[in-house]
């Protein structure tokens, strides 16, 4: 499986964030996207996600499902959990369990790997930072999709937390995933980088 | 399948649960239905005359109450890009939601009608015929209101901007609400032709409304 981009341009608000931006991950690879605030790190994952269009170029995966679109086989990991506070830990990554579909897996089991078994019954709100960050990975367990885009995924995450997370990538990556990170600080994981300019 | 069927039960979920929206569209329309007839006075003809209107009137605020968190709640936390990445298509999410929502929050309207229309002194066959036509207008109002909602995603404080752009498109649907129940009450015109269009306008909204609230919030996602 082949993640590529070529000579894409990304234009928001009427500014252009980059352009003529090249990329290529294959399975097992992480692709870590750095540069400066503003550099276009998170237009980047958003628009491999196809929550943005980009002005110019174009993603593309080879060698994943033909009949999914590549953001349907994407996991999006955004600055934004994603979470109800209403709901309770389990209702909320159960909800993206069955409306993300397809390979799915057990809740409880993806919430024991990620440290919240004791959790389950607690409603969202109760959380901190770094346990909604734990849930928001759980769900990149409970639904198998080989790409993975994380903003900053291990913000607000302790140290064993991020640890913890380390393990989880290494085991997608050797299962044949791809992860794109956005991210300030080293992710524990070899990985090559993708450097933003600064703002343009 | 299974994807519209978790939407719709994790809306509900989140509507009856505390801060949910669903209990206080019908405190509003208590609210409103009880000040009525302090405000007209205590003319039982003049009540019965008004009531299906105040009815109406007071059903339709109280759907447009919490309509405007209907997508941008989902914006906030980031649900509504997982949504929008989802293989459902997001023309069913959205009908789905407007779904829920009338589940959730006109539902129990349509069931607190009976109790409200002895308030304004309508009889059991009056007040069937307008929590009839609520049961059959109410839909319209919740799927036509959602392209409003859809439209408010990307204007951060857009609840008054809701209100302007919707209850325009709500005027047909009042109308007809109201002439069919005041046909069923006084006459003389027959309730079948006004009830028949108001049926008509519900079918309608629920067709364009999921496509149109789908091409905006595609449009409007940054």
């Amino acid at each position: 499986m082949r993640l590529s981009g070529r000579q894409i341009s990304c234009i928001r608000g009427g500014r252009g964030v980059f352009a003529g931006l090249d990329f290529e991950a294959s399975s097992g690879d992480v692709l870590a996207v750095v540069g400066p605030n503003g550099s276009g790190k998170t237009s980047l994952l958003r628009l491999i996600a196809g929550l943005l269009v980009p002005a110019a170029g174009s993603v593309l995966l080879d060698g994943g499902e033909a009949e999914r679109t590549l953001p349907e086989q994407a996991h999006y990991l955004g600055h934004r959990d994603a979470l109800k506070p209403a709901l309770s830990v389990r209702e909320n990554l159960s909800f993206w369990r069955d409306f993300l579909g397809g390979a799915a897996g057990d809740a409880e089991q993806c919430l024991t790997a990620v440290g919240l078994g004791h959790a389950t019954h607690l409603p969202a709100a109760y959380l901190s930072a770094g346990q909604r960050r734990r849930l928001s990975i759980a769900r990149l367990l409970v639904v198998r999709r080989p790409v993975w885009l994380l903003d900053e995924p291990t913000s607000a995450l302790d140290t064993a937390g991020h640890k913890l997370f380390v393990g989880i990538m290494r085991e997608h990556l050797a299962s044949g995933g791809i992860i794109v990170a956005a991210t300030h600080t080293p992710l524990g994981i070899e990985a090559r980088e993708l450097r933003m300019g600064g703002p343009a | 399948m299974t994807a519209l069927a978790a939407l719709i039960r994790r809306d509900i979920k989140i509507a009856l649960r505390v801060g949910g929206g669903a209990l206080i569209g019908v405190l509003f329309f208590l609210t409103v239905t009880v000040l009525m007839p302090f405000a007209i006075g205590p003319d039982l003809a003049v009540l019965t005359r008004l009531g299906p209107a105040i009815l109406w009137l007071g059903a339709l605020l109280a759907s447009l109450l919490t309509l405007d968190r209907l997508f941008t709640a989902d914006h906030e936390d980031g649900s509504l890009d997982l949504i929008v990445m989802g293989q459902t298509p997001l023309e069913l999410a959205c009908a789905a939601k407007a779904l829920a929502h009338w589940l959730a929050a006109g539902v129990p309207l349509i069931v607190a009608t009976p109790a409200l229309g002895l308030l304004l002194n309508l009889d059991a066959s009056a007040t069937s015929a307008v929590a009839l036509t609520l049961l059959v207008g109410t839909p319209a109002l919740t799927f036509t209101g959602m392209i409003g909602a859809a439209l408010a995603v990307t204007l951060h404080r857009g609840g008054l901007l809701l209100a302007v752009l919707v209850l325009p498109l709500s005027i047909p649907v009042l109308i007809f609400g109201v002439a069919a129940s005041q046909a069923a009450i006084t006459g003389p015109l027959s309730f079948g032709t006004p009830f028949s269009i108001l049926c008509a306008l519900s079918l309608v909204s629920l067709v364009i409304g999921p496509f149109a609230a789908a091409a905006s919030l595609r449009h409007g996602l940054d």
